[in-house]
Parts: C-alpha cells; sequence; structure tokens
C-alpha cells in the first residue's frame, strides 16, 4: 500500500495547473515551428510567428498563453494499491484553486449552466481510472472553449463506411473554422458508447504530437490507424481554411484517434478539437 | 502598419478596406457575451448605456486577472459571432468598431455596411502578446459579471487586420472562396466512393 496525502495532490494540481497554462507543450510549440516554416503566404507566416511569440512571452512573463484558462480537466491514474491520505475530490479542487489564484488565471466557471451567475475557479471536470500498480498519475488539461463549443458527436450505422467517417470528421473541422482558433489538433474517438467515445476524443489530445521519431509500437492495428491519422490531417490540410481561418497550409498539426471496443449495433464517432493552444501536464506520484 | 487612432471618424472608416492591417492607439470597451445582453436590454428598454457607444469600439475580451505588476493580463479576443445577435442594435446606436476572431453573420455585415462601422480581427490565442498594447484599464461598468465585466482600456499600437469593412467587404468571405470543396478533398483520398460525393451538403461560409 503506497500512501499519498492529499496536500501531495493539492501542491500537484495547483502547479500543473501553472505549468500548463503557461508554458506550452513542447511538441505543440515544435509542430507549430514546423508549420510556420513550411507556409507560405505572409499572412498565415504572420499569424504563426505571433503564436510562437506568444508562447515565448507567456513563458517569460509568466502569463496565460491565453486568457481563456479553460475548463480544467483532471485525468487521475490511480494505482490499485494506493491509498489516499485524505478526501481526494477537495485536495483536487483546492489545487485547481491554488494553481488558478497563483497564476491570476481567468475565473471562467460558472456553478448553475441555465442561471450563469457570477464565475470562479471550480469545479473541474475529473476523469479517473483505477490501474495496476502503486502510482497515481495527474494531468491536467485546461480546455478553451471557443474550440469546445465545435466538438461533434455522430452515432453511425454498423455498416457504414469509412469514408462516411472521414467526412464526418473533415467537415466537424470545417465547420470549427476560424472560430476555434486554427492550427488545430484534432482529437477523435472510435468505438465505445455515446459517453465513452466523447472520452477517448478528449484523450486524443494528451497524446505527444507526431515527431519524425514516431515511438508507437509497429503494430498492425497500429498501422492501420497511424495511415487514417496521417490521411485525415492531409486532407483536412488540404481545406486551406489556414492559421486563424485566413487561408494557408496548416489547418491542423495532428489528427490523433483513439478507439475502443463498441457494441455489434454501433459505431460511435467524436470529434474534440483543440485550438493552437493546446495546454496539458502531467505528473506521476 | 497604418497606425490609427479612436475615435474612429467617418473620413477614416471610409479609407479603411477588408485585409488591411492596422495598429490601434486610444481607448476599446472590453464586453463578450453577458455584457451584450445587458447592453441591449438596455437598449429595448430606453435606458442609459454605462458607456458612450457613440463612436465607440468594443473588443470581445474577457481578461484573465491582473498579475502584481502588470496593467492587465492576458487579454486575447474571444469567438465574434456569439455577438451576432446583439450586434445590429449595438451599431444602430452609434457603435463603429469591433475587434475580435472569426466570421460574423450575413445580419451583421448588412448591419455594418448600413451604418458604416468596421470589423476588425486580432490574433487569436496570442493573449500575452496583446497584454503588451495595452496601457491601461479601468473597470467601467457591470462588476459582478467578473472577467465579462466591461473594462476601457487604453491601448498603443494594438494590432489589427480589417475583418468586415464600411462597404461590407468580408475577409472570411474572400478565404472561404478558397476554401477547399469537400468534394474536392476527397478526390485526393484513396479510398473514394461515389454516393459519398453525390450526398455533400451545402458550402459553409461561416
Amino acid at each position: 500500500m503506497k500512501l499519498i496525502g492529499a496536500e501531495k495532490i493539492t501542491n500537484t494540481v495547483g502547479d500543473l495547473c501553472v505549468q500548463a497554462n503557461i508554458a506550452l507543450r513542447k511538441d505543440v510549440l515544435s509542430q507549430l515551428k514546423r508549420a510556420y516554416a513550411g507556409e507560405k503566404a505572409k499572412r498565415a507566416k504572420d499569424n504563426l510567428a505571433a503564436i510562437i511569440e506568444n508562447a515565448d512571452i507567456a513563458q517569460k512573463e509568466g502569463l496565460a498563453i491565453c486568457q481563456d484558462t479553460g475548463m480544467p480537466c483532471v485525468f487521475l491514474e490511480i494505482g490499485q494499491e494506493v491509498r489516499i491520505g485524505g478526501d481526494l475530490q477537495k485536495a483536487i479542487h483546492n489545487g485547481i484553486a491554488l494553481g488558478y489564484a497563483r497564476g491570476y488565471f481567468r475565473n471562467s466557471i460558472i456553478k448553475n449552466p441555465l442561471k450563469r451567475g457570477t464565475p470562479g475557479y471550480l469545479p473541474p471536470v475529473v476523469h479517473t481510472e483505477i490501474v495496476k500498480g502503486n502510482k497515481m498519475k495527474i494531468t491536467v488539461l485546461p480546455k478553451g472553449f471557443g474550440c469546445e463549443n465545435k466538438s461533434g458527436l455522430k452515432m453511425f450505422k454498423p455498416t457504414a463506411k469509412i469514408d462516411e467517417i472521414k467526412k464526418f470528421i473533415i467537415e466537424t473541422v470545417k465547420s470549427a473554422g476560424p472560430d476555434a482558433c486554427p492550427p488545430f489538433v484534432v482529437g477523435v474517438g472510435i468505438g465505445g458508447t455515446a459517453d465513452y467515445v466523447c472520452l477517448l476524443a478528449k484523450k486524443a489530445l494528451l497524446r505527444k504530437l507526431k515527431t519524425k521519431n514516431s515511438k508507437l509500437k509497429n503494430t498492425s492495428k497500429n498501422s492501420k490507424l497511424i495511415a487514417l491519422e496521417k490521411e485525415l490531417l492531409s486532407l483536412i490540410n488540404k481545406l486551406n481554411i489556414g492559421p486563424m481561418g485566413l487561408g494557408g497550409e496548416t489547418t491542423a498539426l495532428a489528427v490523433n484517434i483513439e478507439t475502443y471496443p463498441t457494441h455489434i449495433a454501433g459505431l460511435p464517432v467524436c470529434v474534440n478539437i483543440s485550438c493552437h493552444a493546446l495546454r496539458s501536464a502531467s505528473c506521476i506520484l | 502598419m497604418k497606425k490609427i487612432k479612436t475615435p474612429l471618424l467617418s473620413a477614416d472608416i471610409q479609407k479603411i478596406k477588408s485585409g488591411n492591417e492596422f495598429s490601434l492607439s486610444g481607448i476599446i470597451y472590453t464586453a463578450r457575451d453577458q455584457a451584450h445582453k445587458r447592453l441591449v436590454e438596455a437598449l429595448r428598454k430606453g435606458g442609459k448605456l454605462p458607456i458612450d457607444i457613440k463612436s465607440a469600439i468594443i473588443y470581445y475580451c474577457g481578461p484573465t486577472k491582473t498579475p502584481r505588476g502588470k496593467i492587465i493580463g492576458s487579454c486575447g479576443p474571444t469567438t465574434s459571432s456569439r455577438m451576432d445577435e446583439f450586434t445590429p442594435l449595438l451599431l444602430k446606436a452609434g457603435l463603429k468598431g469591433m475587434i475580435g476572431k472569426g466570421a460574423r453573420s450575413e445580419e451583421v455585415r448588412g448591419a455594418i455596411k448600413k451604418y458604416k462601422a468596421v470589423y476588425f480581427l486580432t490574433y487569436a490565442g496570442c493573449a500575452a502578446l496583446l497584454s503588451r498594447y495595452v496601457k491601461s484599464k479601468e473597470l467601467v461598468a457591470y462588476k459582478d459579471l467578473g472577467p465579462e465585466a466591461i473594462y476601457k482600456l487604453e491601448v498603443k499600437d494594438f494590432p489589427l487586420i480589417v475583418g468586415i469593412d464600411s462597404y461590407g467587404n468580408d475577409i472570411y468571405r474572400e478565404a472561404s472562396t478558397k476554401i477547399k470543396k469537400f468534394s474536392e478533398v476527397l478526390r485526393s483520398s484513396t479510398e473514394l466512393s461515389d454516393g459519398l460525393l453525390k450526398s455533400e451538403g451545402g458550402e459553409h461560409i461561416w
């Protein structure tokens, strides 16, 4: 049994909130720089240059990359041999409040979705998975709502052709357009249930964007998925939406797909779009 | 980049064309979803507005809190289309400029043309960078809305791209003619099905 104390969890969550919001993920920044090098049009280059400069300023001055510091999505992978010392939910919530206050981030969360009211920092959305072992992995993904608002879910018939699914994914990206701040990172979930597929699409955003040396295991399933991700990225970039939707070669930096078994009568597909400010940070306790 | 300053006069507005780039100095007011709802309710009830809307420029922005020693926190633009339903009435009341990101509705484009105003874009998701152009910040209305309150900002050399000019020219409509039709995009896919091409829906102009 490994004991992890509430205070440790709170402090870790606090640190992750700050880190995620001010330090753009290295893999995202790397793809943005690649995109800048690949763009030909001046306006597209200028927009990407501003995005890259913004990331630099945010990190140097401890400012949020985007004023929409999002609705924090917390992913917990708790080893089944871990014992939590204290109230886990309180520890997480205290961590979010601590981090967001320390970073002077935005209070974007309203308690009553219908009544609205004065926003605060809490609560986050928390997903918990029990896994093997004696460690606890905490990931914080502050999800901005400009792009979250453009997510899409479709329950395909089990006999649907792959082209119909590609069409849905590409059309969802097209509908997102300039409002969701391209270039995007497109998270896709395939399988599961109506709710689980949306979680898959969100989790897909946590995966590191592919660099030249992808370390994925060379299995047949993986190679088919990798091929589909590559093809979708190429098709999406042919749309020419570009940075800020003003035209260009880079409409998306990556397409990440996560799959799960599903029912014989169904084929759920979800697209969760992230803007170029894809922010997440993890720690293993 | 050409410099412009507030207030935006008719003579300035006439010269502004979609796609132009400017750096703006002067006063802008932040206002987004909830503030717009209240402003329009006040207009409909014939009440007084908390800001002088005539010739004003509104910036669709809800900034983060302000760190110690800074004038403002991160303050990039939010999605303008959410304010579309409120915009024609504000333009009628004298609003002359809006700064945000994303396309506007046909109704808003028509109102911009009718009332001779300008819709500007600024760098989306570049909130830390944009904070450098804000020289002062003052809360003027709706404090209870938190980040959605109306703040009066003094800006210097704030970077703008003209989205819609007073003639109704729209940078996104121009861009969308270049956006590939889905059918063209799919043609380059190796697994093509004829049925899919036939069932394609209408084109998007956001």
